[in-house]
């Protein structure tokens, strides 16, 4: 069943549907059939709009028989991440404190991948507003890694990761703040970008930490990542952080697809490597650099000094500005309220709607930033953050791209890590660095260890997503990795 | 072990947060954070002397809209989404008033 | 036993409305008095996943009250957030500025009863107003929300705390709402809130150079309560240090209905506001282009225009007073005289000139006529006519095609109809008769229809005179009276 349509990338999608082979209502279909009858096992998905996919892919059909020009992902089927705005059906961030809430506008990358003809299926489980990093804090269900369902899909973004590894939707749209594509994409043997901050709008994400935050795709291969990621980025005058680069989007990244590698440095920090890393991570990160480098990259040692700090800066940084990121639920406006005796104790119960983990760091967060703590708290990490990006520079003197593993093991069981928060928050150790300095990474699959995969992290200079692209693509022609699926992917479901 | 951060400062951290928090669970928080703000304390001794703070990652400039008005929500739309609502206005327990 | 002497420090706090269409981060409407929650978007109502975007026109208008006032700009300044939670703030926190803020340092000059005296501002920056709660109008207990107002664009004014008096705070007030009108920045508009002071008043024994403890007066919103205001509070603390009590730190407001102030809470139930810079917004940047393209809009200050129409246009302090009372009476006002010069240039009766300046005559017109039919609002002002037409009308007294009495008729008919004043002198034949001829022919017509009235002035009686003048302008509806008298005077005394 190999070319059952749930196992197509998107652009092999787009190509039947631009010739007319397949329907896009069609390839909707299909993608709704296969979450129904796998998202039982998986938890993917939080709301599933069947109605409005199939209203979407009729569009797009209509417009092809009308012989109008077709986006680039026209009838592509796409999931997207619960902390992202749909007009119309529930956002809930995976909280009990946006239970029942319609978003009432488009987020500026859902007008986007609507505009190129892209399909909605839904909405993914999440970690409770994007605070994890396996998923497990969703306040609904858990999500499972379909490569082996008793283990975590990695997180936050955990269930827009597993419906597309479990092949429910050959793309999806994730958020990542400190990590939250790029680990769960390594987890379940998927390609993910963390874009550049301010190069794709946050309009419609639903805050986590604003000055962090950026939303970034999943697909299957690093052409699919490439094509969406041209569809999401560029200005937004309705973000005042978008960026307004020189350049036109369309094309940047997918031209680079073909090009060679030679005499590209490529920069790799030994120490992540040492300590804290599995073996089998390891070991599949070492035949990567061999590979990079028979590629003819030319293979340099860099060091990032300060880039132990980033895990308390970040747990300051991040747990700061959700903190008042999330003031905004009191329940006075939308969503449910606990109603009390007082203006002050209804603030109170309704809040405490929040779960465990999102209460934890906006504690963390309003005591970082009390009087008195300011200097001694927000300020040295907004300070170490600062350090951060110089370590970068440094090191992008001395090579175009920065290589780490994406991180320090492959999948870790469900509640392996839910007892101390701190283990939790070392999951994210490599993905950090680049997420505080603003810089764009790339995960990609490079391998798998204990049968499940491992990926493989890219760092390049503020706005240099295309020399990712461009590395990524080289290193998967030149291997076979990012073939290896779930056992549940092509397996039974819809043709 | 010497305690980072009391049960009292706890106790007003989630009142500035408006969380209402039981007694065992503040004192759980109470330990979390504990734990959480003494493996912090590698970060102290991070030198940062004549070091700028970073509070946006990429250089930029703010970008300012045009003074043009644009169509926002329906009032039924945006009332539909609240809890209680009253003759065109959000309902809310009771404010004190003159704040 | 000695009586101290005390004297009041007081230190005022304004918010003003800049004068945007629209709201300082999203594009809804900030006209005043809609139907409740009709001018809200998801950015001013704080749903999740919005975000700001700075008005262009509310920082050149902030940039503009800076230049006014004689402030330091930054040209690269902060906008911080403000947390705290009450229901009229959507978000959970104001956005302001803080450590950077736009506008430091200025001054203004106070006259007052003592004399002139210029006070010192500390800052002026940039910030959100919130909501309306509406009380006492909802079922049962409810406080009633209303966002219209939420995230109108205001500058706060901080000046130092060097007035001494409620006369001195009142003056400062008036001092400068008149700047900020002058300079379009704000509509001066006490009643619908968009002028307000906070007043931080404390007393000290006189020659004591430390301050006492202050309170803080809320939501001052009239002119004459902030005497009052002030005046009792003044008299509170006093009564308070002297019979040996102590001054609290507290938030007080005033209460027209009692005539006093009342405490809100004291300096124990204080915010903590933990303020930290936005991540939502980058520094905002005035380059020099802008700054010198705002500079050109910065108007003539309103002092120095007073003082320049007394010095070239001949008006008293007065009536450059009354004329000043509104940038739009101004600016009416000026385009009247600069009308009346140009027409009057060249056909202007040569003795007329000297009489009255184009200036003089337009100010005793507008003070004698005009004004009492001119409705000001907020910066918007109505008039009866263009000030081309009230110059035109005023360019037919002096060329004495009309005189002042039937001037004043025409502009009433002027208002009446709309009608240009040429029309209604040509249709209504109020144009004087200038012909000493046909002046003549008809003061012998009348004297030939009246000998016995004639027979009795020539023997003494000769009040009779008015009787002639009488009759001579009935019957010439519209002609010089003192060409009549002049033309009487000599027929009469024809033998």
């Amino acid at each position: 069943m190999s070319d059952a349509l749930h196992t197509q990338s998107a652009h092999a999608l787009r190509e039947r549907v631009a010739k007319g082979e397949t329907s896009a209502v069609e390839i909707a279909r299909a993608a709704l059939d296969t979450i129904h009858t796998r998202d039982a096992a998986v938890g993917a998905f939080l709301h599933v709009d069947g109605e409005g996919a199939l209203a979407q892919a009729a569009q797009v059909d209509r417009a092809r028989a009308a012989g109008e020009a077709l986006g680039p992902l026209a009838g592509v089927p796409i999931a997207m991440k619960d902390n992202l705005c749909v007009r119309g059906i529930p956002a809930t961030c995976a909280s009990k404190i946006l239970e029942g809430w319609i978003a009432p506008y488009d987020a500026t990358v859902v007008e986007r991948l609507r505009a190129a003809g892209a399909v909605i299926v839904g909405k993914t489980n999440m970690d409770e507003f994007a605070m994890g990093s396996s998923n497990e804090t969703s306040a609904y269900k858990l999500v499972h890694n379909p490569w082996d369902l008793s283990r975590a899909p990695g997180g936050s973004s955990g269930g827009s990761a597993a419906s597309v590894a479990a092949g429910m939707a050959p793309l999806s749209l994730g958020s990542d703040t400190g990590g939250s594509v790029r680990q769960p994409a390594a987890f379940c043997g998927l390609v993910a970008l963390k874009p550049t901050y301010g190069r794709v709008s946050r309009y419609g994400l639903i805050a986590f930490a604003s000055s962090l935050d950026q939303i970034g795709p999943f697909a299957r291969d690093v052409r699919d990542c490439a094509i969406v990621s041209e569809v999401i980025s560029g200005r937004d005058p309705r973000d005042a952080t978008s960026v307004d680069t020189v350049e036109t989007l369309a094309g940047t990244y997918t031209r680079e697809l073909e090009r060679d590698v030679k005499g590209l440095r490529v920069g790799v920090v030994r120490a992540s490597l040492a300590e804290g890393c599995e073996p089998g991570v390891v070991l599949a990160i070492e035949r990567s650099i061999d590979t990079l480098r028979s590629l003819g990259c030319e293979i340099v040692d860099v060091t990032l000094p300060t880039a132990e700090h980033a895990v308390s800066a970040y747990y300051i940084v991040a747990p700061a500005e959700c903190s008042s990121n999330l003031a905004r639920f009191d329940g006075m406006r939308f969503g449910p309220r606990v109603e009390s005796a007082s203006l002050e104790e209804t603030y109170g119960k309704t809040r405490a709607l929040f779960g465990k983990e999102v209460r934890r760091r906006i504690m963390l967060g309003t005591y970082v930033l009390s009087a008195g703590y300011y200097d001694a708290f927000y300020a040295q990490a907004q300070k170490a953050r600062t350090l951060i990006s110089r370590d970068y520079a440094a090191a992008f003197e001395r090579c175009d791209v920065v290589l780490t593993p994406t991180a320090p093991s492959v999948a870790f069981g469900l509640g392996a890590k839910t007892k101390n928060p701190l283990e939790m928050y070392l999951a994210d150790i490599f993905t950090l660095p680049p997420s505080l300095a603003g810089l764009p990474a790339i995960s990609v699959p490079c391998g798998l260890s204990e049968g499940l995969p491992v990926g493989l992290q890219l760092t390049a200079k503020a706005f240099d997503e295309a020399t990712l692209f461009r590395v990524a693509s080289a290193f998967e022609r030149a291997t076979d990795h990012h073939t290896h699926r779930a056992s549940m992917f092509a397996a039974g479901g819809a043709a | 072990m010497s305690e980072r951060i009391s049960l009292d400062e706890v106790r007003k951290v989630a009142k500035l947060a408006r969380l209402s928090l039981s007694e065992e669970e503040l004192e759980r928080m109470r330990g979390d954070l504990d734990g959480i703000l003494d493996w912090m304390t590698a970060l102290s001794k991070l030198d940062t002397n004549g070091v700028e703070p970073t509070f946006h990652a990429v250089e930029m400039a703010a970008a300012l809209r045009d003074d043009v008005v644009v169509d926002g929500l329906r009032r039924s739309e945006a009332l539909r989404a609240a809890a209680r609502s009253d003759q065109g206005g959000f309902a809310v327990p009771k404010v004190k008033e003159g704040e | 036993m000695s009586h101290t002497q005390y004297e009041a420090v007081i230190g005022l706090e304004v918010h003003a409305q800049l004068a945007t269409k629209t709201k300082m981060f999203c594009g809804c409407s900030t006209s005043y008095g809609a139907a409740p929650n009709t001018q809200i978007c998801p950015v001013c109502l704080g749903l999740p996943g919005a975000l700001p975007v700075p008005n262009r026109q509310a920082i050149a208008l902030a940039v503009r009250a800076g230049l006014s006032l004689g402030c330091t700009l930054r040209k690269s300044s902060r906008f911080a957030r403000k947390n705290y939670y009450y229901p009229d703030l959507s978000k959970g926190y104001q956005i302001s500025q803080f450590d950077l803020p736009l506008n430091e340092k200025g001054s203004l000059e106070i006259t007052t009863s003592a004399g002139t005296k210029r006070v010192n501002l500390t800052r002026i920056h940039v910030e959100e107003d919130a909501a309306k709660n509406l009380h006492g109008v909802g079922a049962g207990t409810d406080t009633l929300v209303d966002f219209n107002r939420a995230g109108t664009p205001l500058i706060e004014i901080v000046g130092e705390p060097e007035l001494r008096s409620a006369e001195e705070a009142e003056a400062y007030l008036k001092a400068l709402r008149d700047i900020l009108m002058f300079a379009g920045v704000n509509d001066g508009n006490l009643e619908e809130g968009s002028f307000r002071c906070d007043a931080n008043v404390s007393i000290r024994p006189v020659g004591q150079e430390k301050f006492g403890t202050r309170c803080e007066l809320k939501n001052i919103n009239s002119f004459k309560f902030v005497r009052k205001a002030i005046d009792y509070e003044i008299a509170r603390q006093e009564a308070i240090v002297s019979s040996g009590g102590t001054i609290f730190q507290e938030t007080r407001t005033w209460s027209s209905t009692q005539e006093k102030t009342l405490s809100l809470r004291s300096k124990e139930e204080a915010q903590d506001y933990r303020y930290f810079a936005d991540p939502d917004l980058p520094p905002l940047v005035v380059d020099d282009a802008w700054l010198a393209e705002i500079r050109t809009t910065v108007p003539e200050p309103i002092a120095a225009r007073r003082e320049r129409w007394q010095r070239e246009l001949g008006l008293t302090a007065y009536d450059a007073q009354v004329l000043s009372a509104h940038p739009r009476i101004a600016e009416y006002f000026e385009a009247a005289t600069s009308s009346l010069e140009t027409q009057r240039a060249g056909k202007l009766a040569k003795d007329n000139l000297a009489k009255a300046g184009a200036g003089k005559r337009v100010a005793n017109f507008m003070q004698a006529e005009a004004l009492r039919v001119v409705t000001t609002n907020g910066l918007e002002a109505s008039f009866p006519c263009s000030a081309e037409r009230l110059a035109g009308l005023l360019a037919l007294v002096e060329d004495e095609t009309i005189n002042g009495k039937i001037a004043k008729d025409v502009f009433a008919d002027m208002i009446a109809t709309g009608k240009a004043p040429a029309d209604i002198v040509s249709s209504k034949g109020l144009a004087q008769v200038k012909d000493t001829s046909a002046i003549e022919g008809t003061v012998r017509e009348v004297i030939a229809k009246h000998p016995k009235e004639l027979a009795s002035f020539k023997a003494g009686k000769t009040n009779l005179k008015g009787f002639f003048v009488g009759r001579v302008m009935g019957a010439l509806k519209g002609a010089n009276p003192a060409l009549v008298n002049e033309v009487l005077d000599r027929v009469l005394a024809e033998p």
